[in-house]
């Protein structure tokens, strides 16, 4: 099934199996629940921000492979950032999904690609930025 | 009587597609049915020669329209043993039928402290009218419970009626587990406590010979897109003397008797509950829809659903790591909701589209469900009359390959 190969690359199945930084943050600066409705999946991200960087980042819930490792890759690459790095990376990463220019900056997350080629799933990827960008909005 | 699947197919021209060049195989059919050459052609011919607005003008196009979209009603009428056509009102779909009935009988007749009594496995259409009524009224909405084999249980049932019941709604067949509910039961139940009984059709209707009077049924909802005709149109039965008793749901042209700028007096059933232009086209193209599930036969077409499930039921069933959700038995239409065991449900289907295969994920609009059954979701696989065993075959491959791509990782 070389489709799936091609979607499902390891470093996806490697982020569903073992997701990094999952777990409640307490306490937490900021959290905020983001909700799938077309297939139930809920998460939470809960952010720690000192000035204008995030210096801790976690996600708990349930979702499929390319969720979580959405999810699992986003806090790895923005646990750190500055805030505006952050919102950049965020907007670089939807560029993506849509089918438009992978950046240099998005690094691993680059293997979610893929899913710029089933717009039944763009949802799946791009639900935990989207809360994210929520959560910082609430700043 | 089996019926030459190998024939009928020829009439579903989508079933020729490849999806990423795989034959197509078609199993989302309780989302949304296929359609035949039959339905298209009534419509496009309606389209060609017949078009004009329904009920008004005395011109020959008109009186051609009206004539075909009664002819459609008189065959809905027909196709659920309905006493009368006056009695069968056409919405857009079963989601606005049960709106309709909770809107007009709910807010006239429902009061503070009354009961409504649905099950744990609806689907949302037959639970959030409810919710909307009861921020309006204050009625209470009680949930009969699923035993461990999956069916409803009577005994809870049987527990929750009592004199503030004044409404039991229940699916006919669950669009997730494929229960075929005694509803003939629940009715002569609700009749106890002098409680209505409403029936969502949405899935059964499709699948299996609807008998409104032997169900002994108040009122029943229909979803023409899951049994062959277009989507945005359905039907909504009801007995003749309770839907008079109903106000209007929607107002404006065409349910009208009389109109000053003080005030209006409304026609009579069925046109009260038919304000403006209705889907003609798809009224007539669910004429044509009814047609050929005649002609195929309702009983014919229950026999290959169940034959077809148990097929898949039984291989399913020698397949380590998978889990399956519904009973087992007679009462059980075409649906079969499964999981491979830690594989999100989304990625099971993206893998089959992969393969050609289009079946379902996600709560199937019935979240309290997944729920109960302690699930996020569910991959569902759903079958018509069109569907072959071959199918199923490429189906069960598929699933296998899927489970151990994903499992090598678990």
């Amino acid at each position: 099934m070389s489709f799936l190969d091609n979607l499902y690359k390891e470093i996806i199945l490697e982020h569903y199996k073992k997701p990094r930084n999952y777990g409640i943050l307490s306490p937490a600066t900021l959290s905020r629940e983001g909700l799938n409705p077309s297939c139930g999946d809920e998460l939470e991200i809960f952010l720690n921000i000192e000035e204008d960087r995030i210096t801790d980042v976690s996600f708990k819930g349930e979702g499929c492979a390319i969720s979580k490792a959405s999810s699992s890759l986003m806090t790895v690459a923005i646990k750190g950032k500055k805030i505006d790095e952050t919102l950049k990376l965020t907007e670089q990463f939807k560029e993506m999904i849509r089918g438009n220019e992978v950046a240099e900056e998005l690094g691993d997350l680059s293997v979610l690609q893929g899913v710029a080629k089933l717009p039944a799933r763009v949802k799946c990827a791009t639900l935990s930025w989207i809360t994210l960008e929520q959560a910082l909005a609430e700043l | 009587m089996p019926i030459n699947v190998e024939k009928l197919r020829q009439d579903f021209p989508i079933l020729n597609r490849k999806i990423n060049g795989k034959a197509l195989v078609y199993f989302d059919n309780a989302a949304s049915s296929q359609k035949p050459k039959q339905v298209v052609e009534a419509m496009m011919n309606y389209y060609y020669n017949n078009h004009a607005n329904v009920h008004r003008g005395a011109h020959t196009l008109s009186v051609e329209a009206t004539q075909m979209y009664e002819e459609a009603r008189e065959k809905v009428a027909g196709f659920l043993n309905a006493p009368s056509s006056e009695s069968v009102i056409f919405t857009r779909n079963t989601t606005e039928a049960m709106n309709l009935f909770a809107y007009s009988w709910g807010k006239r007749y429902l009061k503070a402290g009354d009961e409504v009594i649905i099950n744990h496995a609806e689907h949302h259409a037959n639970v959030v009218p409810w919710h909307l009524i009861a921020q309006e009224t204050g009625i209470k909405i009680r949930a009969i419970r699923l035993k461990d084999d999956y069916r409803l249980d009577l005994e809870h049932f049987e527990s929750l009626l009592n004199d503030k019941t004044k409404i039991v709604s229940i699916a006919h067949m669950s669009n997730v587990l494929g229960t075929i509910n005694p509803i003939k039961y629940f009715a002569d139940k609700a009749h106890e406590y002098s409680a209505l009984m409403i029936v969502d059709g949405a899935q059964a209707a499709p699948h299996l010979k609807v008998d409104v009077q032997a169900l002994a049924a108040d009122f029943y909802a229909i979803s023409g897109h899951k049994m062959l005709a277009p989507t945005g149109v359905g039907a909504f039965w009801g007995k003749a003397e309770l839907l008079r008793s109903m106000p209007p749901f929607l107002g404006g042209g065409e349910m009208i008797r009389k109109v000053t700028i003080e005030t209006s007096t409304y026609a009579d059933i069925p046109m009260c509950f038919e304000a403006g232009t209705p889907n003609i086209a798809e009224a007539i193209g669910l004429g044509a829809a009814v047609d050929y599930l005649n002609n195929v036969g309702m009983e014919n077409v229950l026999e290959h659903d169940v034959k077809l499930t148990n097929y898949a039921l039984s291989k399913l069933k020698t397949l380590k790591g998978i889990s399956l959700y519904g009973p087992e038995g007679d009462d059980r239409g075409g649906i079969i909701s499964f999981n491979i065991d830690g594989v999100h449900p989304h990625d099971v289907a993206t893998a089959l589209d992969s393969e050609g295969i289009a079946i379902r994920a996600g709560h199937h609009c019935a979240q309290p469900l997944m729920k109960a059954l302690n699930v996020q979701s569910t991959a569902r696989a759903s079958f018509y009359f069109y569907n072959t065993e071959a199918e199923v075959d490429i189906f069960i491959n598929v699933l296998e390959k899927t489970r151990d791509f994903f499992g090598d990782f678990l």
